[in-house]
């Protein structure tokens, strides 16, 4: 896809009007991630139930317009899914961004799938991914 | 300035539509350098400086051929005066580790412009901390300008003033004559890191006065991995050697050495021959094009970017209102666009720029902004590729999802 496309069809829509950029009273999970050479700077907040799914996501930060709504995405996607099934949708972005995963696969990815190209965009890998390194990192600190 | 003829000579320009305008961060390359540096190595290819026949002889006198070129390029009274090294970078740590730790101490100040790129505050921040002498900034204006007030910050306690010519980001040529005489005054010496400003400057050393001159080849169409230095004689004769092995000896014991004479003291090591004349090619080029020349086509293309940025209501410019006092570097944000979708968008339309710190965080710090977009022009570029420029900005904030 061309890269103004993919601004126009989902990156735009989820920078400038993000759903989930907002802050969470006392969430259980609190976690930055930084793109030190680039100066992306997100925050993410997650709360979990008992049975460990993940109710309630938000984030905070700035960065570019990359950063920010594959965070926007990523949040949509996981909230309502359990912890273990977060850090799969997170497995399989990763594959898709290196190139191994299958067409069903980044199909189940939804909007993220979108991201694919600019993902493979050596300058820009780091923007797209930034949101779910540091969700990897939130939930599988315990 | 013919530019037809002179993008002829530049063979990676072949394609019309790709606009390179990241010239700060590296030029392109003449065929005449090209060639120079594959002539070297088809003909006269040998480890230089050492051998005692007809392809060593050859590359010694291309290699001390380069050093001469240098020397009168930079108006260095003498070519012993002239080192090579990789580039600017390792110019000032030359001159940090060998001159610096040796000759600084508690009480002394270092001054710096909060402009420096990083390679030319690292070191001194290096040389700080070993020696226990303090860094002194000094800060520019919103024009860039370094007023009095800010070079009174150069005082008896000064020992060294380390300033680049032009800034990578504000592409503000820096005060280099009142610094150096204020300087002088307190007794300070003075390094100038001309790696922004050897490729659009006539530069004259002696004239100047400077003590230290650093410059990159590779941002002035020499090859990459080729830089020099420059440093006035009297300083260069107390400083130790940088580095040491073999070329730069000249009695070597089990336990001790004495060192070759100026400049091979300082260049130990195989040196990068090739690189070198490829350097003195390219300021063959440069000359015959001559730095009027290459300022009139720079300024001509700045304004067109100045005067179509100023129209666009998203725009901050970064550095001096006046295009002519640029440089040919052009540093701007729009405002709810981070530079790095700017240059994307931009590369979409297979326009070249650079977005990010620029290597200068602290000036980042200083402005306020995380980031900017910068676009910096050489002579080789053409008044249609600046228009086209102006045109794509312009839809930048559409591409990006705004109405206006």
């Amino acid at each position: 896809m061309d890269l103004k496309q993919i601004y126009r069809e989902i990156v735009n829509e989820h920078n400038l009007h993000p759903g989930h950029r907002e802050e969470l009273i006392r969430p259980r999970y609190t976690q930055r991630g930084v793109n030190p050479t680039c100066g992306d700077d997100i925050t993410l907040q997650l709360e979990l139930d008992d049975g460990d799914t993940i109710t309630e996501a938000a984030f905070s930060g700035s960065g570019c317009a990359v950063s920010q709504a594959s965070t926007d995405i990523m949040l949509d996607m996981i909230i309502g899914h359990s912890r273990q099934e977060a850090l799969e949708i997170v497995d399989i972005f990763m594959s898709m961004v290196r190139g191994e995963a299958s067409e069903e696969e980044i199909e189940s990815l939804e909007e993220a799938a979108a991201l694919q190209d600019v993902a493979h965009m050596p300058a820009r890998a780091k923007c797209a991914t930034l949101a779910w390194h540091t969700l990897r990192k939130t939930l599988s600190d315990e | 300035m013919d530019i037809k003829r002179i993008r002829e000579d530049f063979p990676i320009l072949k394609d019309p539509d790709y606009i390179y305008f990241d010239n700060a961060a590296t030029s392109q390359r003449p065929a005449a350098v090209l060639k120079a540096v594959e002539d070297f190595y088809r003909t006269t290819n040998a480890n230089p400086l050492r051998g005692l026949y007809e392809w060593s002889i050859g590359a010694t006198e291309a290699y001390e051929g380069a050093r001469e070129k240098v020397a009168s390029f930079l108006g260095a009274a003498d070519a012993s005066e002239i080192i090579f090294t990789r580039n600017t970078t390792e110019a000032i740590n030359l001159v940090a580790y060998s001159w610096g730790l040796q000759n600084l101490g508690s009480g002394d100040e270092i001054a710096v412009t909060v402009m420096e790129h990083h390679s030319n505050l690292l070191p001194w921040q290096m040389v700080a901390d070993k020696t226990g002498a303090q860094l002194v900034f000094m800060e520019p204006d919103e024009e860039g300008r370094l007023g009095d007030e800010q070079l009174d910050r150069i005082t008896e306690k000064t020992r060294l003033v380390a300033v680049g010519m032009v800034s990578n980001v504000l592409g503000v040529s820096n005060p280099i004559g009142q610094i150096i005489a204020r300087a002088h005054e307190k007794g300070a010496l003075v390094l100038v890191d001309a790696a922004q400003g050897a490729p659009h400057h006539r530069i004259d050393v002696q004239k100047a006065d400077m003590d230290f001159c650093a410059v990159s080849g590779h941002k002035m169409l020499a090859p990459f991995g080729i830089g020099a230095l420059y440093v006035k004689k009297k300083i260069l004769e107390q400083m130790p050697p940088f580095l040491l092995g073999g070329e730069m000896i000249e009695y070597v014991t089990r336990e001790s050495a004495t060192y070759a004479q100026l400049p091979h003291k300082f260049e130990a090591g195989t040196v990068n021959a090739a690189g070198a004349v490829g350097m003195a090619a390219a300021i063959d080029y440069l000359e015959e094009v001559g730095f009027d020349a290459i300022r009139e086509q720079e300024k001509k293309l700045t304004r067109i970017l100045y005067d179509g940025m100023k129209t666009m209501k998203h725009i901050t410019l970064y550095g001096p209102s006046d295009p002519d006092k640029s440089s040919g570097i052009v540093t701007f944000n729009i405002e709810g666009c981070h530079p790095h979708d700017v240059a994307s968008v931009m590369d979409s339309e297979k326009i070249c720029i650079r977005a990010g710190h620029h290597c200068a965080q602290p000036l980042m710090q200083y402005l306020n902004v995380n980031a900017t977009a910068r676009a910096s022009l050489y002579f080789y570029n053409t008044e249609e590729e600046a228009e086209r420029f102006v045109e794509k900005l312009s839809l930048v904030r559409s591409w990006l999802g705004y109405q206006d």
